[in-house]
């Protein structure tokens, strides 16, 4: 040994880390002030928050009104604050009930607050593993979407209320949580039935995937919407809301099939030659092995074809539904509220903000959460 | 490694377990096994060597039918191997396997690779596979990594499990696809500590390996395989010290150059 050590050979103690890499002082220096190039963009975002926030806050909150009974109200009680005015979200605040229930019978909206309520529990069990009577949720969970049907469309001893009440945010929930909570699963048989050995089986699932993905989504509601009535037999009444239900979870099929099939060439060939070797039937193999570990590795491209998904409910404009934006462009119409479409925009833009996020969240504390690795 | 028993010491029985006639294997028009003809007995430990590409581990898969062969007879413990579902879910339940990689399953702890088979398949009770598996785990000597996940372990401890988990399935015969070749040199002394084990207990062992001295110490017989033939088998004896092939004698003086 040349150079000398201050302890014998294996019992240098772990020392603590210079107080320079650790702390606020720490990270501040390493991440905002480590070189040239960091310390410019440090002090240019640091300029440009000054110069944006300040109207932006303005906007939103200090200098927005809440409540006024018209447009030319929030201007005179702006007026009266002394500012400029902001927002006018009395505008929204009038509209609301109307953003969320859509044309839903008044008397008959509890039915809705009760579906929200029941979607969430429902979603509880399935969402996460570490909570009381999870058994129990799931069975819940398995029925609660036929009690969620009956909840809103009635019949059985409830007042029939006919799907083209629906709207607002309830109407995005339901086609958004249908298409999600549907497509999944077909997702999966397409994608598994894309890899089949059966030659027959793996053309039709990539023929369905490869002419779904090959058609605007637009196109798809409009066949939904006005072609289905030719093929059909004559007299045939199949509800519009349905139609795009199925439309929406086809389409997000075929992309989630191929998201999964991404995972599924991901795994090694050894995983399967194991789970052979063991004697595990094709479809023990699949549920066991296969698919938990490339559901898994799926998960940032699952999420985000929901979250594409469920903006796209967006689109039901077009073939005369009214989601938050159709019922925003709506209520722009008003002529005592004319003019106010940035608020109408940023509170869809809001709503759609938060969901999308929370499902961006869940993903990745699900990847956390399913780590196995070092 | 004066503990370790010589081939003869260890008993063969005349109950003949594989027979392969002459067999004949091709990938796509590319014809890797020919004319295979090999009987194992109970109880025989063999050894499979020979270059890369010689169809060795082709060989072992087409036993459980990882691979199907295209012409000739696979018989194990009296079943055949045809495309019956049921012959080869059979031999699959009596024949275990490890591989060059291990094929541990990432998303289950240890406990959970062990005792997944035995559930499935054997449709014993959780407990009762659970008890069973921690036995296996103590014969390879992890006991104490039951709760992890085969990311957490080394590659000796994982090949362990693996055997570990082969083994849960109470199998009459073993098959190793080179089980040492991914492993650190510091590892694979564990890993064949635990299949000579194997050996003594009276396992029939069929191994794809390049440990030499594994295959002096434990084998009763060696394969050599080239080109997709079995080229010479005989006692590890013989097959060292007198090998009759000239392409025999060029693969030892290969691999034991060094």
């Amino acid at each position: 040994m040349s150079t000398e050590q201050s302890y014998p050979v294996g019992e240098h103690p772990s020392l603590p880390p210079p107080t320079s890499e650790v702390g606020i002082i720490g990270w501040v220096r390493h991440n905002l002030f480590s070189s040239t190039t960091n310390i410019v963009i440090t002090v240019l975002t640091i300029y440009l928050l000054y110069v944006i926030l300040p109207p932006l806050l303005n906007w939103i909150i200090f200098d927005a009104v809440f409540s006024a009974d018209s447009r030319d109200d929030c201007r005179a009680i702006a007026k009266a604050g002394g500012h400029e005015l902001g927002a006018c979200w009395a505008f929204i605040g009038k509209r609301f009930e109307i953003f969320v229930y859509g044309f839903y019978p008044v008397e008959e909206r509890w039915r809705i607050n009760l579906s929200f309520f029941l979607m969430l529990a429902a979603l509880l069990p399935v969402l996460f593993d570490h909570i009381a009577y999870r058994k129990q949720g799931l069975w819940f969970s398995l029925i609660a979407p036929f009690v969620i049907g009956w909840l809103l469309l009635g019949g059985m001893g409830l007042t029939p209320v006919s799907t083209d009440k629906f709207g607002g945010f309830m109407l995005t929930l339901v086609i958004g949580v249908t298409g999600i909570v549907g497509s999944l699963p077909l997702g999966i048989a397409l994608a598994l039935g894309r890899q089949s050995h059966m030659p027959a089986m793996r053309m039709v699932c990539v023929a369905f995937i490869e002419f779904i993905r090959g058609v605007p989504l637009i196109t798809l509601l409009f066949v939904a919407s006005t072609m289905l009535n030719y093929f059909l037999p004559p007299g045939t009444t199949f509800d519009l809301l349905l139609r795009v239900l199925i439309m929406v979870t086809l389409f997000s099929a075929a992309y989630i099939a191929e998201v999964i099939r991404g995972g599924l060439q991901a795994l090694p060939k050894g995983q399967i030659e194991a789970a052979d070797s063991m004697g595990l039937k094709y479809w023990q193999s699949m549920r066991l092995i296969i698919l938990p570990q490339a559901l898994k590795i799926s998960i940032p491209g699952i999420v985000n074809t929901f979250i594409g998904l469920y903006k796209d409910t967006t689109l039901v404009i077009i073939i005369g539904l009214f989601d938050p934006l159709g019922m925003g462009r709506a209520s722009l119409a008003d002529t005592k509220w004319q003019g106010l479409s940035t608020e109408i925009y940023v509170f869809v833009a809001i709503f759609f903000f938060v969901s999308c996020f929370s499902m961006a969240r869940y993903s990745l504390y699900l990847e956390k959460k399913l780590h196995t690795g070092h | 490694m004066s503990s370790q028993p010589e081939a003869s010491d260890l008993h063969v029985s005349d109950e003949l377990v594989i027979k392969i006639k002459d067999m004949h294997k091709w990938y796509g028009s590319f014809h890797v096994l020919r004319d295979v003809n090999l009987d194992v007995y109970r109880g025989e430990r063999i050894v499979i060597c020979g270059p890369s590409g010689s169809g060795k581990s082709t060989l072992i898969r087409c036993i459980n039918r990882l691979e199907e062969h295209q012409q000739g007879d696979i018989i194990v413990d009296n079943v055949e191997l045809t495309n019956d579902l049921k012959n080869i879910d059979a031999i699959r339940r009596e024949v275990g396997m490890c591989f060059q990689h291990f094929n541990l399953f990432p998303h289950l702890t240890v406990m959970e690779n062990c005792a997944l088979a035995p559930i499935w398949v054997k449709q014993v009770p959780r407990k009762e596979a659970e008890a069973t598996a921690m036995k296996y785990l103590e014969r390879v000597k992890i006991p104490e990594q039951a709760d992890k996940y085969p990311g957490q372990l080394s590659g000796g401890q994982q090949q362990r499990v693996a055997i570990a988990r082969s083994l849960c399935m109470n199998p009459r015969i073993m098959l190793f696809d080179e089980p040492t070749s991914a492993l650190d040199p510091e590892m694979i002394k564990e890993v064949l500590d635990v299949m000579i084990e194997l050996a003594k207990e009276g396992m029939t062992m069929l191994c794809v390996t390049h440990e030499m001295g594994f295959a002096k110490t434990v084998a009763n017989r060696v394969i050599f395989m080239d080109g997709g033939q079995i080229i010479e088998e005989n006692n590890p004896h013989e097959f060292f010290d007198n090998p009759q092939h000239d392409r025999t004698k060029l693969f030892l003086s290969q691999i034991l150059a060094h």
